[in-house]
Order: structure tokens, then sequence, then C-alpha cells
């Protein structure tokens, strides 16, 4: 086997162990599912009966912004499970065996795309369920459904870089608490950003969430003519800047998290 | 031949810890190799370079011939390695971590099944192969990271304190599932802190206090030269210490050491239990009163006092301190 053909091999290998775990301790899928699903019903439910979107009603408006939730949290896995497996000696078998020691990484990543496309498939079955829908063609569905799961994948590297530099499990849920939090709500997931005061404004619509939700939203057709449109950049080519954010996230996250990996694993 | 195992000058510190401090080492082919010594000596860090998992800063090591820094790649399909802390997959059944094992020694789907099998077999594990490892004991985990160790069937094997932990059966019955496994021919070096352990199971034995080996020989020479057994008399007047410490100075074949907190002496003695009897003789002669006598096998802490004249103390905090971060 050659180098490229022993690393997608390994890769292979870790994900199933890692789909394993995650059959025989279900509470992360748990988490990744009813999660999920509480966020639609609860923001479908509550807040959609109280505020008002012109030209699209706000149950439409909000599901994608629940996707995006779903995947900043779901991402969180990734790096909760490396602190989790740096504490035992796991690492230590897997160094010692003629595998790529690349796998050990794309191992976990994938398997966090698997589960996020899990949940969703169940956010968009329960949120047909109470009103959301596609208005565009299947084509433009599917991309937004596979620009969701690119920024995700993305989105797991960064988590296992904070992973790796923090190491350990409850520092890392405190850290990922905290950044996650702002990113989420300092952005168009639940409200129009446009109309927040000054700074607030220019920090969410730039905010890459954002861009994503905004990409979601077009990509869809949640959206409205009526809706005040941005001026800022990234919210006017919302799917090329998604898809930029992403790769950029790439490119900086996973040398990153490798170097840190080796680093973390080498003391 | 040259040796399976070859190290010279190996020196890795950590910031003011010099964990290791020169270590030289030799393993000849299909020989047991032990490492003795207490908490914090150098072991594992000694492991770890040889297992490609460390780079040392100074020195060199090659292991089946292969270095371990320029040839890391290549050696880890020659080595197997068990690590002081069971690396096993809780959530994963017995079979599943080996089989997942086997897959990243890239033995094959059917291979890595079969083999998987076979080592559950011969490691007494074929019922609970199909649990989770979550519900093992101590000794069943412990037994299970040696099969995985065992996979690929490596030449030579690191096992790092395969028995710290276990209570005594689970220890003699790895103990026997070890002798079996170098009866055919594999080369072990294995870390221990305990003398009995060493004895039982290392064709030579290297003695490690502050990242430097310290003694060598069989475990027949080191006895020889920490002396005998120890026959350990425990009294209830303090002035009675001496008294005993003269009356059996004939028998004793080393220095008598003398507690006079826990009120004992410890005489190291040549011939046993004969010279257990003959000490009672020769104490019924005197007047004092002896509240237990008893005669026990040298102990890591004789061999160290021996050779190095301190006690064989854990060095520092910080090897429990990053137990605990594990
Ligand atoms: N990662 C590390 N960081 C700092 N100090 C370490 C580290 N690993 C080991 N040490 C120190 O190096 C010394 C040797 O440790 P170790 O090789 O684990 O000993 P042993 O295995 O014989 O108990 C100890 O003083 C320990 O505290
Ligand atoms: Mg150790």
């Amino acid at each position: 086997m050659n180098a490229l053909q022993t690393a997608i091999a390994d890769g292979v290998t870790i994900t199933r162990r890692n789909a394993l775990k995650i059959k025989r301790a279900p509470d992360q899928l748990g988490g990744a599912v009813i999660l999920p699903i509480v966020f639609v019903l609860l923001f479908a439910y509550v807040f959609g009966s109280m505020i008002e979107m012109p030209g699209v009603s706000y149950r439409e408006y909000m599901v994608p912004g629940v996707f995006v939730v779903a995947i900043v949290s779901g991402a969180q896995i990734t790096g909760y499970t490396l602190t989790l497996d740096l504490r035992k000696g796991i690492f230590d078998r897997f160094r010692t065996l003629p595998m790529a020691p690349s796998a050990v990484l794309i191992g976990q990543t994938l398997c966090d795309v698997l589960m996020n496309l899990t949940s969703i498939v169940v956010m968009a079955l329960v949120g047909l369920l109470v009103g959301w829908r596609i208005h565009t063609t299947p084509y433009e569905a599917v991309m937004g459904f596979l620009l969701l799961l690119f920024f995700s994948y993305a989105f797991s590297w960064v988590t296992a870089t904070v992973a790796l530099a923090l190491r350990t499990p409850e520092v890392f849920n405190n850290v990922a608490t905290v950044v996650s939090m702002p990113l989420m709500f300092l952005s168009n997931v639940f409200v129009d950003s446009s109309r927040l005061p000054g700074p607030l404004k220019a920090v969410a619509e730039w905010n890459p969430v954002s861009t994503i939700v905004q990409a979601a939203r077009t990509l869809f057709g949640n959206t409205s003519p009526a809706l005040p449109v941005s001026d800022a950049w990234p919210l006017r080519h919302a799917v090329e800047v998604s898809l930029l954010w992403s790769a950029l996230i790439l490119a900086v996250f996973v040398p990153l998290a490798t170097r840190l990996y080796k680093k973390a694993v080498s003391r | 031949m040259p040796p399976a195992i070859m190290a010279e000058g190996l020196v890795k510190k950590y910031g003011h810890v010099t964990a290791l401090d020169g270590m030289d080492l030799s393993v000849p082919e299909g020989t047991v190799f032990g490492l003795l010594g207490p908490n914090g000596a150098g072991k594992t860090t000694a492991v770890r370079i040889l297992t490609t998992l460390l780079k040392p800063d100074a020195g060199r090591a090659t292991v089946a011939g292969f270095d371990v820094v320029g040839d890391a790649r290549r050696l880890r399909s020659h080595i197997g390695a068990s690590g002081q802390y069971a690396a096993v997959d809780d959530h994963l059944t017995g079979a599943e971590n080996l089989e997942m094992v086997g897959r990243l020694y890239h033995l094959g789907t059917k291979q890595s099944k079969e083999r998987a099998r076979e080592l559950l077999e011969r490691f007494d594990l074929v019922e609970a192969g199909s649990r989770p490892v979550q519900g093992y004991s101590g000794g069943m985990r412990r037994r299970l990271d040696l099969a995985g160790a065992l996979v690929a069937n490596p030449p030579v094997l690191f096992l790092d304190e395969p028995t710290t932990g276990l209570d005594p059966r689970a220890r003699v019955g790895l103990w026997d599932v070890i002798s079996e496994l170098v009866a055919g021919g594999t080369t072990l070096l294995l870390t221990t802190q305990y003398m009995e352990e060493a004895d039982r199971l290392a064709d030579e034995i290297a003695v490690v206090d502050h990242g430097r080996v310290i003694a060598r020989g069989t475990a027949d020479e080191l006895k020889d030269q920490v002396g005998g057994d120890r026959i350990e008399l425990t009294v209830t007047n303090e002035a009675d210490l001496e008294t005993i410490r003269r009356a059996l100075a004939p028998l004793a074949v080393g220095d008598t050491q003398t507690d006079a907190t826990a009120l004992q002496v410890t005489v190291p003695v040549a011939h046993g239990a004969a010279s257990l009897t003959d000490a009672l003789g020769m104490l019924a002669a005197e007047r004092v009163t002896v509240r237990d006598v008893g005669l026990r096998r040298p102990t890591l802490d004789d061999v160290f006092l021996t050779l190095t004249g301190h006690e064989a103390t854990a060095r520092e905090n910080a090897t429990n301190a990053k137990e605990h971060s594990r």
C-alpha cells in the first residue's frame, strides 16, 4: 500500500471505531439529535408566534439558522472526544502502530460529519412538520445541505485544534461554551442582523456563522425580497464566502491541529 | 548477532527534571530483560523512547536493527508495546479492540478477525470478547492490552509495569502468560517496581535510579550483591534492638538495619529458613521479648538500600501529577 492508501484505510478504521463508540454510548447522538429538535420546536412555537418577518414566515426564516447552531454545537464533539482520548493511553497504542498519524484526526472529524448529517436530516424532517419549506430547485437544496456539511467538517478541525491545545475535557467544555455562545447569538441566526445597533451589527454581519446561515437561507429560498438587503460584503455573496470560509478554516486548522496532535501525544 | 535492543547514553530532560541521565542498555535477541526501579526512576521514559513515542535529547538507540528516531516508521512494524496504562477502548468489545489493531497493522479484515479470535483464546478472554471492555476487571484489561501488543507477532515486545495495580492472583496469572510468550523466542523488555517480578521473568535485570543503570546482572547475581533473605524481628522494648543486633551478628551477611520507631530489626541472612531457626536458637539465650518474627525475600527497597545507600523513594511528585492528568 502506498502512503495515501494507508492514510485512507486507517482513516476508515478510526472512523469505524468512533462510530462504534457512538453506537455504544448514544448520549452524544442523543445530544446531536434531541437538542436540535427541541430548538426547532421551541423557536418555531415560542418566537415564531411573536416575531414578524416581512415577506417570509419566521419559522421558515429560523430553520436554516437552527441547522447552523446544531452543527456548531455538534462539531464540539470532535474536541471533547479528543480530550477524553488524550486522558487514556489509546493514542500511545496508535502511535506504536505502523498507521498513518493523520488517521486519528481524519477519522474523528469524518465521524462527526456523519453525526451532523444525522442531526441535519432529523431537523429538516421536524422543520417540514412545523412548516419549513424549500422553495428552490433540488440542485440548490442539495447544495445547501452540502454547504452545511462542509462547514461542519471544517469547524470540527477548529474544535480539534482548541481541544489539543487545552487537553482537558472540563477546560475544553468551558471554553467551547464561552466562545460558541456569542458566535451563535451575535449573528443573524434568530434575528435580522441589519436591524442590530451599530457595532453589534458590524460584528454580526462579518460573523462567519451569519454568512453560512445567509447562504443556507438563499439556497433553500427562505428569504424574501421584502427583507432589507444588507450591504455587508460577506452577506451579499454568502454562498461563495461560505465556501471560502470553510476552505480557509481547513487550510489553517488542519495543519495546526496535526501539529498540536503530534505535540500533545509525544509528551 | 547484534542485540535486539541497544541504547547508548540516552538522555531525556523535562525542564529541570532529568528523566534519563545517560542510560545504556543491551538486550540479546530472544531474552527477557527487566528494568527494575522505583516510581520516577525513568522506566517509562526509556520505554517511550524505545517504542518511538518520544525523541531522546541525546544518545541513540536501535530496536530490531532500526534506529528509533531515523527509522521510526519502519521500526513500528517490528515491535509490540503495552504501556503503563492499558490502552484499550472502553466502548469497544475485546474482539473489536483487537480487530482494530489488526487493521491498523494492515493485516486485512479477514486476518484481523482471525488473529483477534486466536488471541482472545490464548488470553482466556473468549467469553468476555463479545462484551464492551467497560465491564472488564483490571486483570482482563491488562491481558487484552497485552494481546493488542501481540497482534502482529512482533519479534520485540515492551511491557511497562504490566502488573502494577493488579491483585496477587491476577498478577500470577499474567506472569504465566508472559512466561509462555517468551518461551516462543520473543525478545522482551519489561519494567517493574517488584524485585519478585523481575526475578520470576527476567534473564537479566538492570536496576535504574535517577535515569541511570546502577547495577545489572541476573537475579541471582543481584541478590548476592544484596544479600539473601531478610529476618525481620519486632520487639516491645527499644533497648532490645541493640541486643538482638549483636546477638545475630554471626548470621548477618550484610548491614543489619534497626528501626527505633517501628521497633524492628532486619538482618540479611544467607540460608533462609535454616538461618531463621538458628536465629531463634540464638535469641533463646538472650533476655529479650520478641513480639513478631518472620522471614522475607529481599525487596526493591533492600536492593536500593544496598546499592545506593538511600531508600527507593519516589522522586518528586511530578510523576504523580502527570499520572493524574491522564
Ligand atoms: N511528560 C513529563 N513532563 C515532565 N516530567 C516528566 C514527564 N514524564 C516523566 N517526567 C519525569 O521524569 C522522571 C521519570 O519518569 P518516568 O519515566 O515516568 O519514571 P518511571 O516510569 O520509572 O516511574 C520523573 O521524575 C517524572 O516526574
Ligand atoms: Mg512508569
